[in-house]
């Protein structure tokens, strides 16, 4: 018996999707096959890591993620040029975490006015995320949406109950919507039809499935954007050929073990390596399970995944 | 696979005996089918038999063994390429590399750091498994000394890596009894290690420099009788290995390949230059298929989210985890620190005493068992309701650590509060956030 590859063959494939503005856009998804099967299919654009920036000084940041943006951490802007000039982000995610009113519960004009002047001062594509509260953000990135117009931004979290009012002006003001659902490959595409049915362009939808950290329900997310891809490539399933985005640090970066030092838990080894290596390998398990887009914190740990994602492109 | 368990059942004695620990031959028949039993279960089924179920219901990645008692490490026996689809059986197992070049001091730091490394997380124990011992240095007694001190200084499985097999077979037949895994077979040399390893009973690596010699060399090994083999297809680059780590399994899985039916061993410590990157080739492998995975060092700080890693990828989708039903102290507690409950699902519990934890306000956390299930769906369940809470924390003792008599209930069951300070009329019910990520603002303003 000779030994013959096998091999799937795939009869959908994920959209393109070109995220910023015109002239400088970065384009994800075109894949037609899983991820990094380079053996029987294409992956025509590198996943991309978007790097997070606040929209205010955290106040909860182990040192380790602190200390590579020690000098910028009061001033979005500067953050943001730091993270593209020192660290060649291709992509920023300015985290709307102030808008949350269990937390400083700055304005929607605020929020919207930081992430104008971040918007102006970057020519990357940007990701503006808020704080989760359905109808805060409803507010904050709808006025996002219209003081940043023409931009092209990728706006989310986008859920089923403000998908209508940030939808509508996502598409009024020419932006890009994270639709977000909670681990739910069901949820998932019953939301992108809805977005569809509002008119949302099907070249501005990327899917946020939700994200755990490692050893915090990582493999949910795991196995339901290996779902997804699945139904998108091998079942033709057509609303969920959307390239998919995981927020991924802010999950590690609260975990109990990157905070922990060596000397209270010696078997957890050196604090900053482990938590780069945290953020490093939540992000390595959900490249490998279909993620596009990454939202990362640590310097050493995007070029850990890049080089990662180089090998597993080039074979070097 | 193949056989269903009405197949398997005219096939047993059918005497319902009981013997297998099951009260049937047909409920015995149907736990096989679906993998939940071993076919030794039975005293009675004769060995003709034995083989012909066996081969047919085993799974297509054969299960391989390495190292005895407490310490046997069993890898393969998978059945699905995508954990959704049912779930990944063995966990990798990461492996130490020592080298007789290395010297005798280093050794015994890596050993011991080898042998301390163990966590515990949701009742399960987490380590590395095994430790591969390499011939570098050509002087054969060099090699045979530091198995030796191995032995005597671990408990765990071996794999014994050496191109000299004369030197090897030496070696492995003074440790045999430990059922080290002989490094390697390849196909020059695959009749002597293949005679070996089967005079020895021991699993067998197979190397090869590429997927169609490793197909071979493989084939060649199953003709001569051997079982226990374990893979390597010669790949040193990530891109490589992921593929051939791709094709090993779905050749095995779609094609019932039987010479790719086996578990493989993979080297990340020779597929980067420091271990930062050979953590994140390791945990690619161990996302898509890696069995062995050899590591230069064991660091805390590496193997730990590695470990985490294996453990969330193999975890059975269809079971949720759960933590222990008690009093959780976290923090240096005292009788007038908070008291929160919330159910046994151990991603809840790991979220909110994380949460609490970084509040840095010393509390109590009572974990109520809930089978598994999150608070809402418990609850939905009728298994977080006000008068179960309230027997549970009656009994749990906490009356006794608190001299308050408030107790903090999740933001998302403010419903129960009514009923249950019926249940509970000493207690004053608070209703806590919905989201675990509020609970240190939360506990910062609480008074007691
Ligand atoms: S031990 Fe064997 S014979 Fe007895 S009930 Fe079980 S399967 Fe049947």
């Amino acid at each position: 018996m000779a030994f013959e590859v096998p091999k799937v063959s795939y009869t959908g494939k994920i959209r393109e999707i070109p995220l910023g503005r015109e002239g400088s856009t970065v384009t994800v998804g075109g894949e037609s096959c899983y991820s990094f099967h380079l053996f029987e299919g294409e992956m025509p654009y590198t996943p991309k890591i978007a790097m997070e920036v606040y929209d205010s000084e955290p106040e909860d940041w182990s040192d380790t993620a602190l200390e590579p943006f020690a000098d910028v951490i009061k001033d979005p802007v500067a953050w943001a040029r730091k993270c593209i000039d020192t660290y060649g982000a291709e992509m920023i995610a300015l985290q709307l975490a102030s808008t949350d009113p269990n937390d400083k519960d700055i304005s929607a004009d605020e929020a919207a006015k930081i992430t104008k002047k971040v918007a102006d001062a970057v020519e990357v594509p940007l990701i503006v995320w808020g704080c989760a509260n359905v109808e805060k953000d409803t507010e904050v990135l709808k006025a996002v949406c219209e003081v940043c117009e023409g931009k092209n931004l990728i706006i989310g979290p986008v859920v089923e109950g403000n998908y209508r009012a940030i939808g509508a002006a996502a598409i009024a003001y020419k932006h890009t919507v994270v639709a977000s659902t909670p681990i739910d490959i069901n949820l998932a595409k019953q939301l992108n039809i809805l977005l569809g049915n509002l008119n949302v362009p099907d070249e501005k939808i990327i899917i946020d499935p939700s994200t755990g950290a490692l050893g915090y329900g990582l493999e949910y997310c795991y196995s339901v954007m290996e779902r997804i891809r699945m139904a998108a490539l091998v079942q033709e399933d057509e609303r969920l050929q959307f390239p998919i985005i995981s927020n991924l640090a802010k999950e590690v970066w609260k975990t109990k073990e990157v905070k922990v030092t060596e000397a209270e838990a010696p078997l957890l080894g050196d604090l900053g390596k482990r938590g780069i290596l945290m953020e490093a390998l939540t992000a390595q398990c959900v490249l490998l399970a279909g993620a596009n887009i990454l939202v990362m914190r640590h310097p050493e740990a995007i070029s850990l995944v890049k080089q990662s994602i180089k090998d597993l492109m080039t074979g070097k | 696979m193949g056989l269903s368990g009405i197949e398997i059942f005219k096939k047993l004695p059918k005497t319902n005996c009981g013997k297998c620990g099951v009260p049937t031959c047909l409920a015995f028949a149907m736990k096989l089918a679906t993998g939940q039993a071993e076919l030794d279960a039975c005293p009675d089924i004769p060995d003709a038999v034995k083989e012909e179920i066996g081969e047919a219901s085993a799974p297509p990645v054969k299960t391989v063994v390495i190292g005895t008692g407490d310490r046997a490490v069993k890898l393969g026996g998978e059945t699905v390429l995508f954990r959704h689809e049912k779930r990944f059986e063995n966990p990798p197992a990461f492996t130490l590399l020592l080298s007789d070049k290395m010297d005798e001091a280093e050794i015994t730091t890596r050993l011991k750091k080898f042998n301390y490394t163990v966590y515990e997380r949701v009742g399960v124990v987490l380590r590395p498994e095994l430790v591969a011992i390499k011939a570098e240095s050509g002087d054969a007694s060099r090699f045979g000394t530091l198995v030796e001190k191995v032995c005597n200084e671990t408990d765990a499985g071996l794999v014994l890596m050496n191109e000299d097999t004369e030197a090897l077979s030496q070696v492995a037949r003074s440790c045999s009894n430990r059922k080290p895994l002989l490094y390697a077979a390849n196909k020059n040399n695959f009749e002597t290690m293949g005679n070996f390893a089967k005079e020895l009973s021991c699993p067998l690596a197979v190397k090869a420099g590429n997927l169609e010699e490793l197909f071979e060399v493989s084939e060649k090994l199953i003709a001569m009788g051997l079982k226990d083999l374990v893979l390597d297809s010669g790949a040193r680059s990530a891109k490589q290995a992921f593929e051939d780590q791709i094709i090993i399994r779905r050749s095995a899985l779609l094609k019932k390949s039987k010479p790719f039916g086996f578990p493989t061993i993979v080297f990340p410590c020779e597929m980067a230059d420091n271990l930062m990157k050979e953590t994140m080739i390791a945990c690619q492998m161990t996302a898509k298929y890696g069995g062995v995975i050899v590591m230069s060092e064991i660091e805390g700080h590496s193997i730990f989210p590695l470990l985490l890693a294996s453990m969330n990828i193999f975890t059975d989708p269809q079971r949720p985890m759960a933590v222990e039903q008690k009093i959780y102290e976290i923090g240096a507690t005292n009788e007038s620190s908070p008291v929160l409950i919330t159910g046994n699902f151990s991603l809840t519990y790991f979220i909110v005493s994380g949460e609490i934890d970084s509040s840095r306000v010393p509390s109590y956390l009572l974990i109520k068992d809930t089978e598994g299930l999150s608070v809402l769906t418990a609850w939905a369940a009728g298994k977080f309701a006000a008068d179960t809470v309230a027997t549970f924390v009656k009994k749990s003792g906490i009356e006794e650590k608190v001299k308050h008599r408030k107790l903090v209930i999740p933001g998302y069951l403010a419903t129960i509060s009514g009923e249950l300070e019926e249940e509970l009329p000493d207690w004053e019910i608070l209703i806590g956030p919905r989201e675990a990520s509020h609970l240190p603002a939360y506990l910062k303003q609480l008074k007691i």
